[in-house]
């Protein structure tokens, strides 16, 4: 396996001594080839999966920050208290017996053109094709106020884990008949009816436990994912949640930490508890690829999710600009699938096919109260479309025993899909 | 009409898909990869969606017209089937009845 360079300056070194040194794609010496996969999510971890899967020959290395993943999906079930966190932790054990070279240390550069990625462990990784799949960044200079020290006292959750615990630990410490504040981002952000799901969760933690509590939700939107299902759930279930809109003042403009306040220009929240949901991008590593575009997430080919910016690297998930598409764990791992045949044909010399893409998102409005939204999807003009009258949410006037039937089709999915991606 | 008839019409318009189509993730028609987000692959996953891998491929495709006519209820799959054709069902049902365990 040719994967592992031991150092940078041997390649230039090659380089500068002239083309005939340069190393081959691995193609022209007869292998299969050689990919890197950096972010080992849904989207990635699928990605190495299955091209491992289509072409045992290709070699597949992973490179992944951290040990264990923690998944974001019915992370906000932990927030509430319903779930515990160690439900949403997943290893890479099965990947490695899938063959998958597994590199635990963050990728902190990429070079397009010597196709090259390195580690923070110094390691260097040649690869043929590059699959990004890096998830979300927070956007330290999108709300003022909003740093990485302001988040350890209003936690954003956005990325599964400690922020979890933190918010759920506050909702527990905070006295019957506290104030909790959300804020939501302007789109596009991951996760369009997280949070909304969100706060029909803490909404019903608060009616359980601390009746006497309110919560407000301050939105940057006039219109959200699954609005009415979410809207006339909260009026059936939840009458201390409010949701005050874009065009009724509800754009946060900057959070005051030290007195708990998050600041609209119409007035100022003081909140218990503050859950700030800031603006997004493409995780870092795909601005140092060159993949990312000025609005910091990745446009891509709709076929191959090949970056329209770099050759060689393809971009998939939360990072992407999937068009149509929802920034979802569905969507990652289906444009997973999709990306690991391209790259596999591609590598082959072949011409990948026109795919078709399918999202279906779950939300728990409470424990037995699910609602759904799904979309079927194909690239049409340079960018992935809904096929036309495939999307649609759940019908509004369903019985309660479909909505249970939601919530249990909504589990069901979570076993299944991490099953495929980890088990 | 319910549903049990309309798998056994399906049987007879369609009888010997399943030989149409390689086995294997790179031959997957398009939309059969996405799936297996909700049906399982691996039969130790949750069983409370209907595996589609080794299904006998007219039952794949005239559930997926009950779906889509609205004559089988269902949560989500009324809506997926209206995104595809039925030569894309039958493709993907074929190549679902080839895939081994």
């Amino acid at each position: 396996m040719t994967a592992l360079r031991t150092s940078r300056r041997e390649f230039l070194k090659a380089a500068a001594a002239g083309a005939t040194l340069l190393p081959l794609p691995a193609i022209a010496q007869g292998a299969a080839g050689r990919v890197v996969v950096v972010g080992g999510g849904f989207g990635g971890a699928t990605c190495a999966r299955f091209i491992k899967r289509i072409d045992p020959r290709i070699t597949v290395t992973l490179v992944e920050a951290n040990r264990t993943f923690i998944a974001c999906p019915f992370s906000n079930t932990v927030i509430a208290g319903l779930r515990d966190l160690k439900a949403q932790e997943f290893g890479y054990d099965k990947l490695a017996s899938d063959q998958v070279v597994l590199q635990l240390s963050p990728g902190t550069a990429v070079d397009p053109q010597g196709r090259i990625v390195t580690l923070a462990n110094g390691t260097q990784l040649s690869y043929d094709r590059l699959v990004l799949s890096p998830g979300i960044d927070i956007r330290w200079d999108g709300l003022p106020g909003y740093t990485e020290a302001a988040a350890e006292r209003m936690p954003h959750a956005w990325k599964a884990g400690e922020q979890t615990l933190l918010l759920r630990r506050q909702l527990e410490a905070m006295e019957d008949g506290g104030t909790v504040v959300m804020s939501a981002p302007a789109n596009p952000f991951r996760c369009p009816p997280g949070p909304y799901e969100r706060a029909s969760l803490i909404a019903y933690y608060l009616k359980t436990k601390k009746p006497k509590s309110k919560l407000i939700i301050l939105d940057a939107k006039d219109a959200f994912s699954k609005q009415r299902l979410f809207q006339n759930a909260w009026k059936a279930l939840y009458p201390n949640l409010e949701w005050v809109s874009l065009s009724s003042g509800g754009k946060v403009t900057s959070v005051d930490v030290g007195a708990m306040t998050l600041v609209t220009d119409f007035g100022r929240h003081k909140a218990d508890v503050a859950n700030v949901i800031p603006p997004q991008k493409a995780g870092r590593i795909a601005e140092l690829a060159g993949v990312a575009d000025r609005t910091g997430w990745c446009p891509i080919d709709p076929a191959t999710f090949e970056s329209k910016l770099q050759p060689n690297i393809h971009v998939i998930g939360d990072a992407s600009i999937a068009g149509a598409m929802p920034k979802s764990a569905f969507s990652a791992n289906a444009q997973a699938k999709i990306c690991a045949a391209a790259v596999a044909k591609l590598l082959a010399g072949g011409k990948p096919d026109e795919p078709k893409l399918i999202n279906t998102c779950y939300s728990l409005v409470a424990p037995d109260y699910g609602i759904s939204i799904v979309g079927v999807y194909r690239p049409a003009d340079g960018q992935i479309k809904e096929v036309e009258g495939s999307t649609g949410v759940s019908p509004l006037d369903a019985p309660s025993s479909t909505r249970a039937l939601e919530a249990t089709f909504a589990n069901a999915w979570f076993n299944t899909i991490t099953t495929e991606v980890f088990g | 009409m319910n549903a049990a008839r309309i798998v056994t019409a399906a049987a007879l318009v369609f009888p010997l898909i399943g030989d149409a189509r390689a086995a294997g993730p790179a031959d997957a028609p398009p939309g059969a990869l996405a799936c297996s987000g909700c049906h399982p692959a691996a039969r130790s996953a949750d069983a409370t969606m209907p595996r589609l891998m080794g299904r006998n491929p007219a039952d794949i495709v005239a559930a997926m017209a009950a779906f889509k006519s609205g004559q089988l209820p269902s949560t989500v799959m009324d809506r997926i089937a209206k995104g595809f054709s039925e030569d894309e069902v039958k493709a993907i049902a074929a190549w679902y009845a080839a895939q081994k365990d």
